[in-house]
């Protein structure tokens, strides 16, 4: 029998999910006040005796960074520090390893990568050693979009700089370790941010996804353990060393913790890229810092709540749901990059979807014919749903054959272009079947 | 494909271009971005070569740059490609024109966020100022794309020309933009309204110590 009167340990306190106080924010240039240089960085706190940072060791950096619970950034979620440990302690065959960071940011509805390598360049490249030295790594290939032409002159910049002080390059931050850091520059091509297409591209070939296995840590880029990361992932980690996983683990749900660059675009009142914690409430998020959803909140139709590829959340489904990977999965969604896409009354829906169908046909790579045929398929029936000319058992139609691409592809474009549709249809039948009946109504008319 | 480029006839490039040789300068950034990749490794430089020579041939005929058939070549034998991969390279990534563009290559975002947040005033104001999409206009000053995502999309609509993004773009301000540059003008970069960057507009919800100086807040980390 259990001592009734023994006093039993008090619930644990509701998880922190924001607003997020200033002094927790990471990313404190982020929407580029001050100067990006060197000297201005360090002044804010970057390249701040990052030696000590390296003396913790290997193994020590990589528990740290698994007890923070940090997610991958990238969009698929996979804890960061479980990955770098993925990677070779030692080269049995005298390859070297490489780290890749994926700054090829071209999701629609993302533009976060592009704040820190603009505005905060240097918690990237010490992010970028940090991580290279945990994982064993040679060197780091930064793999920046093409178009972010002034991001990409900015950080050839930073990483001269970071090279001038000796922070990085031979003995890098007097740490005995020597770790380069590369900038690459892709040329508009969607698939280069899946990580076999990045390295194939890195290698100065068209950027078609491999097939896995191999992994990129057994075989990545040039053949040798490579892992890739995305911008903000290695960007946060310094702090995170500094501060302690601890401190990381104080913002968001369990799961879900940290804080996060989200980007909201659409029909707010002001859009923006602001850094929050993990799991606050959508509302909260549009209100506090993008003046509320135009027209007000009676006026949402749907969220797009983590950029293209995820599906989209109708208004009263989104509206308290808090902004987070498991908080979004059960709204039948993703986190994804947490690309915010908001869509008020006015917007016509399904053009919204068709419009993201052609950006899959337009960026599918061709390699997998369910994708290189499908995505231009169920674009050219988004078309004809969205002037309503069309038969309603096409609707079931364009989603069987969404089913019949998802899953049936090398990488996961296939699937990120028939989620949406998907997702439209599951919430907005209705409305494709409204346009198809008032457009197919005058015509049977007619017939009679 | 439908929209695939004319690549300009072969002899009349040929003639042309037949003999591109780096200039002294790009010779030296060449040297450089070879270096950058592991030895054996340096077709990994065919992107950033096949970039630097679209902007050298983009300097010679004052236009945004393409790419002819021999200069893919002379890239190859550089880097010991066979030209069909280079040209491959080249066919893939969209950055690369196949064929000559204008003076002003106006790439405007038409994705979903841009187009939730008007990029249809924004070819409405192509139109009206001529630019036909997929075409150069026939004074060789601009040529009109539409592109996707372009990863500003806290700032839509937005367009790319040449090198700088126009963002919080209007029916009214992208018109402003085109006259500027007919008009041999340069107009501002980046936002064109009344904002800091992707900042929300009016002025900042967070960190609003930065607006008035380097602000290190590690003096209030707990």
């Amino acid at each position: 029998m259990a001592d009734e009167t023994a006093p039993v340990a008090p619930p644990p306190p509701p998880p922190f999910v924001g607003p997020l106080e200033d002094r927790d924010r990471i990313f404190t240039n982020v929407h580029g006040f001050q100067d990006w240089g060197i000297d201005a960085a360090c002044l804010r706190g970057d390249w701040d005796n990052t030696k000590a940072l390296l003396a913790l060791g290997q193994d020590a950096i990589i528990d740290i960074m698994k007890a923070s619970n940090l997610r991958g950034r990238g969009g698929a979620g996979f804890p960061t520090g479980m990955k770098w440990s993925f990677m070779p302690k030692e080269s049995k065959d005298g390859r070297p390893s490489f780290l890749v960071i994926n700054a090829d940011e071209s999701e629609p509805g993302s533009c976060k990568d592009r704040e820190i390598i603009r505005h905060d360049p240097h918690k990237l490249i010490e992010g970028a050693l940090v991580a290279g030295f945990a994982m064993r790594a040679r060197a780091a290939y930064i793999y920046i979009r093409g178009e972010f032409i002034y991001e990409a002159k900015v950080l050839f910049a930073a990483v001269e700089q970071a090279y001038a002080k000796g922070f990085i390059g031979k003995n890098a931050c007097g740490s005995g370790y020597d770790f380069d850091v590369f900038v690459h520059r892709g040329a508009g091509a969607y698939i280069c941010g899946e990580e076999t297409a990045q390295i194939e591209s890195l290698e100065g070939k068209k950027g078609q996804p491999r097939l896995k296995p191999p992994f990129p840590a057994g075989a990545g880029l040039y053949g040798c353990p490579t892992t890739v990361n995305n911008v903000e992932s290695i960007a946060v980690s310094p702090t995170i060393l500094r501060r302690g996983a601890a401190w990381f683990n104080r913002f968001g749900r369990e799961g879900n913790r940290g804080t996060k660059l989200f980007q909201i675009s659409g029909h707010v009142n002001k859009p923006c890229v602001v850094e929050e914690s993990m799991s606050i409430p959508f509302r909260e998020l549009i209100d506090r810092h993008c003046g509320g959803i135009r027209g007000g909140w009676d006026n949402l139709m749907a969220v797009i709540p983590g950029g293209s590829s995820v599906p989209l959340v109708p208004a009263r489904e989104i509206m308290d749901a808090p902004m987070d990977f498991d908080g979004l999965k059960a709204v039948g969604s993703g986190l994804g990059t947490a690309a915010v896409i908001v869509m008020d009354k006015s917007t016509d829906i399904v053009r919204a979807i068709s419009r993201l169908s052609y950006f899959y046909k337009h960026e599918s790579c061709g390699q997998c014919t369910p994708c290189r045929e499908g995505t231009g398929w169920m674009w050219r029936v988004m078309e004809r749903l969205r002037t309503g000319d069309a038969d309603l058992s096409e609707i079931d139609m364009l989603h069987q054959v969404t089913k019949q691409v998802e899953g049936h592809t090398i990488c996961a474009l296939g699937d990120a272009a028939a989620w949406p549709i998907q997702g439209l249809i599951k919430h907005f039948r209705p409305e494709i079947e409204r346009r198809i009946n008032e457009r197919g109504a005058p015509v049977m008319e007619a017939a009679e | 494909m439908a929209d695939a480029p004319h690549i300009p006839d072969e002899a009349e490039t040929r003639a042309r271009w037949g003999n591109f040789a780096w200039t002294a300068e790009n010779a030296e950034q060449v040297k450089t971005i070879i270096a950058r990749y592991p030895a054996g490794r340096q077709q990994s430089a065919v992107m950033p070569l096949l970039d630097l020579a679209q902007r050298q041939v983009g300097a010679e005929t004052q236009t945004q740059g393409w790419l002819p058939v021999p200069v893919m070549e002379y890239i190859g034998d550089q880097l010991d490609m066979p030209y069909m991969r280079v040209y491959e390279v080249a066919t893939f990534y969209t950055m690369y024109n196949l064929a000559p563009v204008g003076r002003y290559h106006v790439q405007v975002c038409g994705t979903t966020p841009c187009m939730l947040r008007g990029s249809d005033d924004v070819f409405a104001a192509c139109k009206n100022k001529g630019l036909v999409k997929g075409a150069t206009t026939p004074d060789g000053l601009f040529t009109l794309t539409e592109v996707e995502c372009l990863g500003a999309c806290a700032n839509a609509p937005m367009v790319q020309i040449n090198d700088d993004n126009f963002e919080d773009l209007t029916y009214d301000s992208m018109s402003a933009v085109l006259e500027t540059l007919a008009a041999g003008g340069q107009p501002k970069i980046g936002p064109q309204i009344d904002r800091q960057t992707s900042c929300p507009e009016g002025g900042p919800t967070t960190l609003k110590e930065m607006v008035e100086g380097n602000h290190d807040y590690r003096g209030a980390w707990a």
